[in-house]
């Protein structure tokens, strides 16, 4: 290899573009490592307080795109205190100080501030792509400072964040000279916009293929807007209401099938149900439909959409479609990868209207599924069982049956059986959640059959230390554990401290674990961060190692305690 | 009045140790006193127009959910001439059977940072949560792990959407019970108010001192605010929006005594009892247009919203339902779900 000279292996790194490989690469050898580092430009920090801007400045010069992670995954169900931390502001502020020329940001589970966001817009000329996901922290004023001062932005895109809308003006602050605009996906705003300034914007923007719109985009001017983009790929509706025998609607059935490019169609924040049938003409395209927050849509009208979908691959929905629904769907999609079914009632757990019956009927039906996010009423071993056979292929495979602790009704057993089935014949399944009434055998399984898990997410289950011990030993491409309300104690978590280094985090809430333990991690591993979250004060005053401790999260790290933690996490 | 109904309120409080009980369990804690300020009033006030428009067929009040309804399945809704309403302090508050409890605090989740497990401490084995087939309920401290046997395990005849009332209700709440945690982000449900003008007060059922019983558990199911805070709203909208009554329209009969003819109303636009009430009272207005005269008033004035409240339910209407098991029931006690 050191034959040749650098610029060739570089052009060679040039078609190495997966983290996981590039990392790889950077381990040959020191001029491999030295190749490879001038010549990335994308980065991915699954968890931003594992290292320094710094560092990743010094390492990386050429960077371009950066990915970052903050909060823990359990911090989406609010069992993460508010202020935790993951702020983005001194990331940037390292950033704008170097000479990086950053032109991709991507955050999720971060806190942004509009101070960050400004910083952002004027500290990187080329900066093209700013993505937002399960966000918090910013305005609409931040978001009017990327637009007005990001000149050549490409894509905006925010998902799911919690921003506080000022009702402003952010979207007239994209400057007429920009046109070269990609993406714009502002659905989770929920305030008014302009809707002028949008139209004009959508006009002026001759390269933009996904634009989705928030509720307060109403359907004729929806229908303006797609007469400006008839090349648009994907589509987020805000409010689709309208009289179906008005003008209006009539021209929005013409625009829509202008349209032949849509793929990807979410949104309908608002629904008529009776005017879906505009929307068939473009159905037969569709490769991803994400009616997940549109509750107004079920029944009938909901199968009759399905049913023109027949090119689906992912479909993301509320659990009102019943059992019979994702029979439908079963019989239409043929194609389908991937199933997201949300509960619409989530804290009903007797009104999911899905049951094992309608995953089964998936099963059967759609064999190339690799992917799914199930939240039901119930599950039985025998319905895992046959799902497992029907889909060896599940890479993601999440379960959440509404009743916790929950056993198969029909048998009143553990769900053991069924989701050993999975992991045994699903042989390269990463990402496992499991729910239902579980015993430690179904840890014994997983340790033994599950040896691509990377992700594993337990709530309610096992009896005893041994469940989690079966995982850390058995699994050995664990990354991320998160337990929640699980017998695990310290005899679990120090049977082998150096596993967590090999993997990104740790998190335990409502276990078993002591004060002590944690302790003894901490010592043990330096090169881990052991947080101990406790707002209720009660560590203050109450050191006794004996103590159980509430919400326990730990991750492995190349530069020590963080300094932004706030005074309810301690860290060992 | 009193004595009575202070012997129900020992009952009540005494079987206080899981309130989610209290609510389902068939058998009696003494309520058979059917102490209720109507019933014997109104029988002597004006039987006859009362017992004319009874329908005395069993029927069951259901404020449960979208499909626990079957359709033969009505309340009257009766507005009864009752008089002396001022001096009666009002009757338990739970009724017999299910159907009419709800959790006032089914979604308590965000504002709890310390998460279920504290709250169990001094249960065994089981976390200490109850689990039944319907839904997420906790009990005080205290409270026996056996109890939620009794807690409708399947026996409600398809009342799915029943949630179990939690104590939450303060003390010396008036008429309505008011739910505790307003800035709930995971409460998709409207809210029940003190809605009613009802001045009478409530016996309280949180007598066991522990304000906030959750009925979840925190982070449970496992589900982002940002998708529970946005379903929440497209359901209000397309409430709204949606001309046909959504699945699970909830009409009900109601009948004023005196009244030529009946009327039905959906309970499910409603949110609160003030808005059932106000409705009723526009339904009605015809009928009440001639007391309103009598008042002396000029006729704009007299139909004012806050007049015709007076005469409905200052001292002339009360509304009131019949249970399943038959009994008049002053409306508003129950947490308006």
């Amino acid at each position: 290899m050191n034959y040749f000279p650098d610029e060739v292996l570089e052009h060679v790194f040039d078609f190495i573009t997966s983290h996981k490989d590039r990392n790889s690469v950077s381990l040959v050898c020191k001029s491999w490592y030295k190749i490879e580092r001038y010549s990335r430009q994308r980065v991915f920090i699954g968890n931003c307080y594992s290292i320094s801007p710094e560092r990743l400045i010094a390492r990386f010069p050429g960077l371009k795109s950066l990915t970052l992670k903050g909060k823990p995954h359990f911090a989406d169900f609010n069992l993460v205190p508010h202020d935790w931390g993951g702020f983005v502001y001194p990331w940037i502020k390292a950033l704008a100080k170097s000479r990086i020329g950053l032109e991709e940001l991507r955050l999720k589970r971060m806190v942004v501030s509009d101070e960050s966001l400004e910083l952002l817009s004027k500290s990187f000329v080329n900066f093209k792509s700013l993505v937002l996901v399960s966000c918090e922290g910013f305005t609409t004023d931040g978001l009017a400072a990327i637009a007005a001062n990001c000149r050549f932005l490409r894509e905006l895109d925010l998902q799911e964040n919690e921003v506080d809308d000022h009702r402003g003006h952010w979207l007239s602050c994209f400057p007429e000279s920009c046109t070269s605009l990609i993406s714009l996906n502002f659905a989770c705003l929920r305030g008014e916009v302009n809707l002028g300034a949008l139209e004009r914007l959508v006009s002026r923007s001759p390269n933009l293929k996904s634009l989705r719109l928030n509720r307060a985009v109403p359907l004729d001017t929806l229908q303006k807007l797609l007469m400006r983009a008839p090349q648009l790929v994907d589509l987020g509706i805000g409010s689709y209401v309208h009289d179906p025998f008005s003008e209006a609607y009539n021209k929005l059935k013409i625009a829509i099938q202008r349209c032949k490019s849509i793929r990807s169609l979410s949104g309908f924040l608002e629904v008529a149900p009776h005017c879906m049938s505009a929307i068939y003409p473009i159905c037969g395209n569709l490769t991803f439909l994400n009616l997940s927050y549109a509750p107004g849509l079920h029944g009938n009208k909901l199968m009759k959409l399905i049913q023109h979908c027949r090119k689906l691959q992912r479909l993301w929905i509320l659990d009102c479609i019943g059992d019979k629904g994702l029979g439908v769907v079963a019989l239409t999609c043929k194609e389908l990868q991937e199933l997201r079914v949300f509960p619409s009632d989530p804290f009903e757990a007797e009104n999911a209207a899905v049951t094992e019956e309608g995953l089964v009927l998936v099963s059967a039906g759609c064999p190339k599924l690799n992917s799914l996010l199930y939240f039901c009423q119930q599950m039985t071993n025998a319905a895992l069982i046959t799902v497992a056979k029907n889909c060896p292929n599940f890479i993601r495979f999440r379960l959440c049956i509404l009743d916790p602790m929950k056993p198969d009704p029909v048998t009143n057993q553990p769900l053991d059986e069924g989701f050993g089935a999975i992991v045994q014949s699903c042989k390269g399944l990463k990402r496992l959640s499991l729910s239902g009434h579980l015993t430690d055998q179904v840890f014994l399984y997983i340790g033994m059959y599950a040896e691509q898990l990377e992700m594993l997410s337990i709530a309610f289950a096992a009896n005893s230390d041994k469940g989690m011990l079966y995982v850390l030993n058995g699994c050995k491409k664990l990354r991320k554990l998160e337990i929640r309300d699980c017998p695990f104690g310290d005899a679990a978590l120090l049977e082998d401290v150096g596993k967590y280094e090999t993997m990104r985090s740790l998190w335990m809430s409502s276990c078993e674990v002591t004060l002590g333990g944690c302790k003894s991690v901490a010592e043990k591993m330096p090169s881990l961060n052991v947080e101990i979250i406790d707002e209720s004060e009660q560590m203050e005053f109450n050191l006794d190692d004996k103590q159980k401790v509430d919400k326990m999260y730990l991750y492995r790290t190349l530069v020590g305690h963080r300094k932004d933690a706030p005074e309810y996490v301690w860290i060992l | 009045m009193s004595p009575p109904l202070l012997g129900v309120e020992e009952e009540v409080q005494s079987s206080v140790s899981s309130p989610s009980v209290e609510c389902i369990s068939e058998n009696g804690m003494g309520l058979k006193e059917r102490n209720y300020l109507g019933l014997s009033d109104c029988s002597s006030v004006d039987s006859s127009g009362v017992s004319s428009n009874l329908n005395l067929k069993a029927t069951e009040l259901r404020l449960g959910l979208p499909g626990s309804q079957s359709p033969e399945r009505e309340t009257e809704l009766c507005l009864l001439n009752l008089g002396k309403l001022d001096e009666k302090p009002l009757f338990p508050l739970l009724p017999s059977k299910d159907g009419i409890c709800s959790s006032s605090q089914k979604n308590v989740v965000t504002g709890n940072k310390r998460g279920f497990s504290d709250t169990m401490d001094g249960f065994s084995e089981v976390k200490g949560y109850v689990y039944t087939e319907k839904s997420w309920m906790f009990h005080e401290a205290g409270s026996d792990s056996e109890s939620p046997q009794s807690v409708g395990h399947g026996k409600y005849p398809g009342n799915s959407g029943v949630n179990v009332i939690l104590s939450t209700r303060s003390p010396g709440v008036q008429a309505c019970v008011k739910q505790d945690e307003p800035a709930n982000v995971l409460q998709e449900q409207p809210r029940a108010t003190n809605g009613t003008s009802l001045k009478q007060t409530v016996i309280s059922n949180n007598t066991t001192g522990a304000p906030a019983a959750k009925a979840q558990v925190v982070g449970w199911p496992p589900i982002r605010p940002f998708r529970t805070k946005t379903l929440a709203a497209s359901s209000k909208n397309n409430d709204e929006v949606d001309g046909k009554p959504r699945p699970g329209a909830l009409f009900v009969k109601v009948s004023m005594d005196g009244a030529p003819y009946l009327r039905k109303v959906d309970l499910r636009t409603y949110s609160t009892y003030q808005e059932l009430s106000s409705a009723l009272e526009k339904m009605f207005s015809c009928f009440t247009l001639g007391q309103c005269g009598s008042h002396g008033a000029a006729g704009k004035e007299t139909l004012s919203e806050s007049r015709l409240k007076d005469l409905l339910h200052g001292s002339e209407y009360v509304v009131t339902y019949k249970d399943k098991d038959g009994d008049w029931m002053l409306v508003g006690d129950v947490p308006w779900e």
